[in-house]
Order: C-alpha cells, then sequence, then structure tokens
C-alpha cells in the first residue's frame, strides 16, 4: 500500500466500503407489523447499520402511521449487538442465530 | 438547519458491537451539523474510526496524540480567527477519560482559562481502553480493571475514588459545563445544542458504556447506562460560569434506584457482591453527592 503525505485520508466516510456485517452472531428482524415506528432503534444503533426509509410500502401496525418513516437494517453493516432488540419498546424486532 | 436525518459518522468502523462511543458521535455530528471540525485525541474512538487509508468522519477531523487535543483545538481556533474564517465554524473536540481526565489535563485546563471557543466531549468508558483496560482517574471506586487486579489479597479492584472531571471543569468558571448520557437522548441532544449556542470553553462529560471492559452483554449498552442516572450514580445536570450554587439537575429521578442495579449486570463490579459493605459505601458517597446538590437544584 502507498502511504499518503501525512498518511492524510482524503475519501470522507470511506469505512463504508469495509463492510462489517460478517462480525453478526445474531440476526435483528424487524417485524413491521410490531413496529410503531418510534424510531428508537434508529436512535441507538452505534454503527448506525439502521436507515430511515419511506413507510408506505411496509406493513403497518396501526394504519395511522403509514406515513411515518420506517427503520430498515443495513445487514451489510449490522454487527449483531442486539441494542435495538433490547431497546425496542414493543418487542417488535426478534433476534435469530446466524446459521451458514 | 436540522441535520438529524444526514449521518456524518459513517459505519464500517471497527468499534466492538455494541460500543457506546459511536452513539454519542452520530449524535453530537447531527446537532453540530456539516460546519465542524473535529478535533480527536488517540484512543479507541480515534483508533476504530480510522483503519488506514480509510475513515469513518465525513467532517474535517484532525488526530492528535494522547495528550494534546485540547491545544490543538486551541490553535484551530487561534488559526481561523487569524484568517478571519472564525464565524459559525464549530470545533469539537472528543477525548476518552484517560486522554481528558489524565495526561490530557493540562492542556485542557489551559484551554479553559484562555478562553477558547471550543466545544470539548469526553466520552467516559472509564478507563484506558484501547490499551486493555487500564484503570485511569476516571476509573469508578470499586471497578476491575486489568491494573487493578482483584484477588484474595486485593478484594476490591480500584480503591480510589473517581475524579470528578466535570465539577473540576465548572471550577475553571467556563461559560458552561455538563453531564450528558445518551440513553437519555432529548437531554443530551439539548446539552450539545446549548453548548455549541454558547462562545468560549464548553465542556461536557458523557458516560460511554465499553461492553469489552465493562464486561456485559452487548445488547445492554444503552439500558446499563441509563441505569447509571436512575440509579444518581451519573447524575445529570449542567452548571453556567462556575456557579456551582446555581446547578441545574437535568433528571430528577423520582426515587433513586439501589446502585447495586446498576453494579450487578458488569462484570468488573461481580467481585463487589462478596464485599457487601463495599456496595453500601457505594451507596453512600452516591447519597452523600445528592444531599448535597439536590437541595441547591
Ligand atoms: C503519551 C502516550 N502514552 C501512551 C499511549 C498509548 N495509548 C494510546 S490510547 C491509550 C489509552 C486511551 O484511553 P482513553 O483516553 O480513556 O480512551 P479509550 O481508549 O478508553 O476510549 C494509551 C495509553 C500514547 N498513545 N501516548
Ligand atoms: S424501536 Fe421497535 S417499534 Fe420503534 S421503530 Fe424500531 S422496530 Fe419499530
Ligand atoms: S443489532 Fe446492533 S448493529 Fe445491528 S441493527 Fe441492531 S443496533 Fe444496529
Ligand atoms: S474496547 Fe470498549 S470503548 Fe473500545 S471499541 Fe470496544 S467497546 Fe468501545
Ligand atoms: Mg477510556
Amino acid at each position: 500500500m502507498k502511504i499518503s503525505r501525512g498518511a492524510t485520508i482524503t475519501e470522507p466516510g470511506s469505512t463504508s466500503l469495509e463492510e462489517t456485517g460478517s462480525w453478526r452472531t445474531f440476526r435483528p428482524v424487524i417485524r413491521y407489523e410490531k413496529c410503531i415506528r418510534c424510531m428508537i432503534c434508529w436512535n441507538f444503533c452505534p454503527e448506525p447499520a439502521i436507515e430511515k426509509k419511506e413507510g408506505e410500502n411496509y406493513p403497518v401496525a396501526n394504519p395511522k402511521l403509514i406515513k411515518m418513516p420506517v427503520p430498515v437494517i443495513n445487514y451489510n453493516f449490522c454487527k449483531g449487538c442486539g441494542i435495538c432488540v433490547n431497546e425496542c419498546p414493543t418487542k417488535a424486532i426478534d433476534f435469530i442465530r446466524e446459521e451458514k | 438547519m436540522n441535520y438529524e436525518d444526514m449521518e456524518f459518522f459513517a459505519p464500517g468502523h471497527r468499534a466492538c458491537a455494541g460500543c457506546a462511543a459511536p452513539i454519542i458521535v452520530k449524535w453530537v455530528l447531527k446537532i453540530s451539523g456539516p460546519k465542524t471540525i473535529v478535533v480527536n485525541a488517540t484512543g479507541c474512538l480515534e483508533v476504530f474510526s480510522t483503519p488506514y487509508p480509510h475513515t469513518s468522519w465525513r467532517l474535517p477531523w484532525i488526530h492528535t496524540a494522547f495528550e494534546n487535543a485540547a491545544a490543538t483545538a486551541s490553535g484551530i481556533d487561534a488559526a481561523l480567527k487569524a484568517i478571519g474564517k472564525r464565524d459559525d465554524v464549530n470545533i469539537v473536540v472528543f477525548g476518552g477519560d484517560g486522554g481528558t481526565s489524565d495526561i490530557g489535563f493540562q492542556s485542557l485546563s489551559g484551554m479553559a482559562e484562555r478562553g477558547h471557543n471550543i466545544l470539548y466531549i469526553m466520552y467516559d468508558n472509564e478507563a484506558y481502553m484501547n490499551t486493555g483496560i487500564q484503570r485511569s482517574s476516571s476509573t469508578p471506586f470499586g471497578a476491575w480493571t486489568s491494573t487493578t487486579q482483584v484477588g484474595p489479597s486485593r478484594p476490591l479492584g480500584k480503591e480510589e475514588f473517581k475524579k470528578p472531571i466535570a465539577e473540576i471543569m465548572a471550577a475553571h468558571k467556563i461559560p458552561y459545563v455538563a453531564t450528558a448520557n445518551p440513553a437519555f437522548l432529548p437531554d443530551f441532544k439539548a446539552k450539545i445544542q446549548k453548548a455549541l449556542s454558547i462562545k468560549g470553553p464548553k465542556f461536557i462529560h458523557t458516560i460511554s458504556s465499553c461492553t469489552t471492559g465493562w464486561r456485559h452483554d452487548p445488547s445492554k449498552t444503552i439500558e446499563i447506562m441509563r441505569l447509571a442516572t436512575e440509579t444518581g450514580i451519573f447524575p445529570l445536570w449542567e452548571i453556567e460560569n462556575g456557579d456551582f450554587s446555581k446547578i441545574k439537575i437535568t433528571y430528577m429521578p423520582k426515587q433513586r434506584k439501589p446502585v447495586e442495579e446498576y453494579l450487578k449486570p458488569q462484570g468488573r463490579f461481580r467481585h463487589l457482591f462478596n464485599e457487601p459493605e463495599k456496595i453500601k459505601e457505594i451507596q453512600k458517597m452516591v447519597d452523600e453527592w445528592w444531599a448535597k446538590f439536590e437541595t441547591k437544584s
């Protein structure tokens, strides 16, 4: 590897080229029919591996929520820490052992 | 402008699963926005966010040695002033507890005394985590670390008290000092916002759970930090201009939970459960802090 002068790094956010999803032993899976779209999981994901997406095409716990954004887990980066599972107020996130 | 939906801290970093430090960082940057220069002392955060040739930062970021983050930030403040570009740029420092309470303390104290316009954030995982969980002055009384081993001749772990760094910074009479906890997110965000709206030196001490060094399940990171405040061990407060008589406690637990609830889920305190009188001592220290400050608030 050629070292840049002063070891400067010029590409912002470039760790996103290196995926950490292989670290996971348990996979969080959001059950959208139980999700109240509170975004607590999004608040606390340390990677961050939870993205905020438009919610119209996702199953919904209550039709009133359909216009609200939903959390979508990016498994390329999720390390399977389980914080989202632990913090979800409606227990909408299952935690399933990864199997090869 | 609200930048809450933007991510200025990219995934792919190498923090242990469940580390609290990136949660702190992502929220500070969502509040401070793109016009921010980050100064980062050596420590876990610097190491896991910049595995050469990559970086997680989407903002200007400078790595400093272990001991001089506040001095580097002071230089940036002075340099921007000299070229007439000081307006509306936030300078934010992230330092660990070792890099702040211990080896970086002289540069931090100097930054405060000279009155630089900087927000210094100490993320406190209560030991030198990056080098293998050695004790710092911020390690709490009773905790196991790799240099406060527990054994028959040393049943306690660390025998000294945690340095009250935020109170020490308040004694510098700087405009704003606060403690913060990402598990209490609205309070956390409000404090970052408030600090950035004030000119001059600001210091925020935030708890930062370390699943590896505190020895707890990674899924419990937020839960345990929440317990730190609900038990009163990590009270949330702010002090302006060093006026301790006007300390504002920003979260008042209706009834403080017993300290055991915070200690129990952490392996670093496991040995204390054979030493019940030591747990009583910890409870007493917490009660004393509240007796001293609660009436003022
Ligand atoms: C002068 C000096 N001494 C020792 C080190 C080695 N070192 C690097 S990081 C670190 C500990 C950092 O502890 P802390 O500031 O609490 O951050 P953490 O890693 O816990 O997040 C040490 C001792 C160093 N880089 N420079
Ligand atoms: S925490 Fe649970 S309920 Fe809230 S948005 Fe996430 S999955 Fe949905
Ligand atoms: S398990 Fe951890 S890393 Fe994965 S989505 Fe949940 S909080 Fe994020
Ligand atoms: S050792 Fe602790 S502070 Fe360092 S990355 Fe791991 S969990 Fe975070
Ligand atoms: Mg530390």
